[in-house]
């Protein structure tokens, strides 16, 4: 069964040759014995059960809609009423969301059964998902690995075959990069496609939930569930949601591919290249051609984001004070020392870093060298994307510079950190969609994905070249050896 | 590059009470970002306007009435500290 895609345990659950209760047993089963890798940060058999009953009711009485009964992994970040939603961090620990968020809120109308809630970097700041207040996530391809961040969970959950599909975030990379180290598709829609509301804030100009799942077929049925306008986010924004998985067929002849050349210079691996190569000439024998196109301020872009999201974050993150909810430290002299104390004690030092970084780009002196300066450039890097998308229809390049590097080798350096982001961070300061698609692999068997860029609210054309693609070539197919 | 005294001043205004260890580990790693960051000055900006939002959009109004039920006590159940249906605090005025 955990081979299976979330189209394929759909009809069987459909045609009740499997209930939604035994599908439920069976991944938390595996979750159970999975426990070495740390995926999850809470499992809820009971609540999960109780979903999964009331799924195979409504299978029963014949209302299914496609993914009841499908146990989906939420990142730890999606409130859940009732459930345990710590981002990571020490100072969520014991808060249990008293609300759903609107993504979690249209999974249960949808019918889908949470499955539990995985591990993440804190506060969805991180690139190898070290920073979680829970412990590492191990990459199932090889636990020397890191599985990418912040998504970390999310994507080992899927790529260990621990949950068909999982919902993650992305602000600077944070599904497709995890996506791209363990080889499953991750899916980041434009800026306003789908509702933040109960998603906890990061950095509110870039921060856009997505889903991870096996193939294009299976995020597209997760999109036109998580998709569409939700008044409670201001962002959000009112767009009729397409039937993405009605759109998949079509193929890619006379697609213009454009290749940016900033994405194929020495900043990437050779066995990183290689792999994308290839799947972009396995997309021109299908037809597309391909169009060289320039994003001249990329290299911008990380020490734009590297301001933007830690002013964002500093901003978002004074509501984590010891007085409404979350943890608050013991012993202060008064209410300012019991917030310095309260923050101290409950942040971790990435965290702790960006909000020190946000708040001096944001101070008296500083604001227009920095924070003005950065927002400045942000409309250069978005005006070279719609500079290149008038030469061509779909973007594609490596998700990240490397495979999965080792736990522990860039933890110490931030800055080394934060370079990891340099194709992923530009399509969010745009706002424009992106996805990672497994492509082959590189250095000591790891996984490689091809990045995806499209243009504004171009999710279903997308979907389409990545379903083109996986129709002629099985890497999605590929799991790792002791999970498959 | 920033200055433990600065260090201290940002991590006041951020309030985040900081050891000297965490300083100095702090300044080091600060001056490493913004020397990242710096990049970012060569590049001349005087034309362009300040992108803040990816859309353009304007910011939805909505009727000025009550939208949200009352659900104090769900919500004051996962606070630190309350009573009698307020949020307990240190004193703040004497």
């Amino acid at each position: 069964m955990h081979n299976s895609t979330l189209a394929k345990l759909s009809g069987e659950l459909g045609a009740k040759k499997v209930s939604a209760v035994e599908v439920a047993r069976y991944y938390l089963g595996r979750i159970a014995s999975a426990k070495a890798l740390n995926a999850f940060i809470t499992v809820d058999e009971e609540k999960t059960l109780v979903l999964a009953k009331a799924a195979d009711a409504r299978i029963a009485k014949g209302d299914a809609a496609p993914l009841t009964g499908i146990p989906i992994a939420h990142k730890d970040l999606f409130c859940a009423d009732g459930w345990r939603t710590t981002c990571g961090s020490k100072i969520l620990e014991n808060f249990v969301a008293p609300y759903d968020a609107h993504v979690i809120g249209q999974f249960k109308r949808a019918g889908a059964v949470i499955l539990g809630k995985t591990n993440m970097d804190e506060f969805a700041m991180g690139s190898s998902n070290e920073n979680s207040h829970f412990g590492p996530v191990k990459n199932p391809w090889d636990t020397a690995a890191v599985p990418g961040g912040s998504s970390g969970g999310s994507a080992t959950a899927v790529a260990a075959r621990l949950a068909p599909a999982a919902t993650g975030t992305d602000t600077g990379g944070s599904i497709r990069q995890p996506a791209s180290f363990t080889g499953v598709c991750g899916l980041r829609p434009t800026y306003g496609r789908v509702s933040r509301y109960g998603m906890v804030a990061f950095a509110s100009s870039l921060d856009q939930g997505g889903a991870l799942a096996k193939t294009a077929l299976d995020l597209a049925l997760m999109l036109e569930v998580m998709a569409g306008f939700d008044e409670r986010d201001s962002t959000c924004m009112d767009r009729p949601v397409e039937r993405y998985s009605t759109m998949l067929e079509g193929g890619v002849k006379g697609l213009r591919i454009g290749l940016p050349r900033e994405y194929f210079n020495k900043d990437l691996a050779p066995d990183v290249a290689a792999p994308i190569r290839a799947a972009i000439d396995e997309l021109v024998k299908r037809g597309a051609t391909t169009v060289e196109v320039t994003l001249p301020n990329q290299h911008l872009s990380v020490p734009v984001y590297y301001v933007l999201a830690p002013a964002e974050a500093s901003s978002n993150l004074s509501r984590f004070d010891g007085v409404r909810y979350g943890f608050r430290a013991q012993g202060y002299a008064d209410l300012a020392d019991m917030y310095r104390k309260t923050r101290a004690q409950g942040f971790g030092a990435e965290v702790k870093r960006r909000i020190m970084v946000g708040t001096y780009v944001l101070s008296h002196g500083y604001y227009d060298a920095y924070y003005l300066q950065a927002q400045k450039i942000r409309r250069l890097i978005a005006r070279d994307f719609a500079e290149a998308f008038a030469k061509c229809d779909v973007i594609a390049g490596p998700a990240a510079p490397s495979v999965a590097f080792d736990l522990g080798v860039k933890a110490a350096d931030p800055v080394q950190m934060y370079l990891e982001d340099l194709y992923t961070v530009p399509v969010n300061l745009a706002g424009l969609p992106g996805m990672s698609v497994p492509c082959g692999f590189g250095a000591k068997g790891r996984p490689v994905g091809m990045q995806l860029i499209g243009n504004y609210w171009s999710e279903a054309l997308m979907l389409r070249v990545a379903h083109a693609y996986q129709q002629v070539t099985d890497w999605h197919a590929k799991g790792p050896k002791d999970w498959s | 590059m920033l200055s433990l005294d600065q260090i201290a001043k940002i991590a006041e205004l951020a309030r985040l009470e900081l050891s000297a260890t965490d300083a100095a580990a702090l300044q080091q790693e600060l001056n490493g970002i913004l020397a990242m960051v710096d990049r970012m000055q060569a590049v001349d900006t005087r034309a362009i306007e300040p992108m803040s939002h990816p859309q353009q959009a304007m910011q939805r109004l909505r009727e000025d009435r009550v939208t949200e039920r009352d659900q104090r006590e769900k919500h004051q159940a996962i606070a630190p500290a309350t009573e009698d249906g307020l949020y307990l605090v240190p004193k703040v005025i004497e």
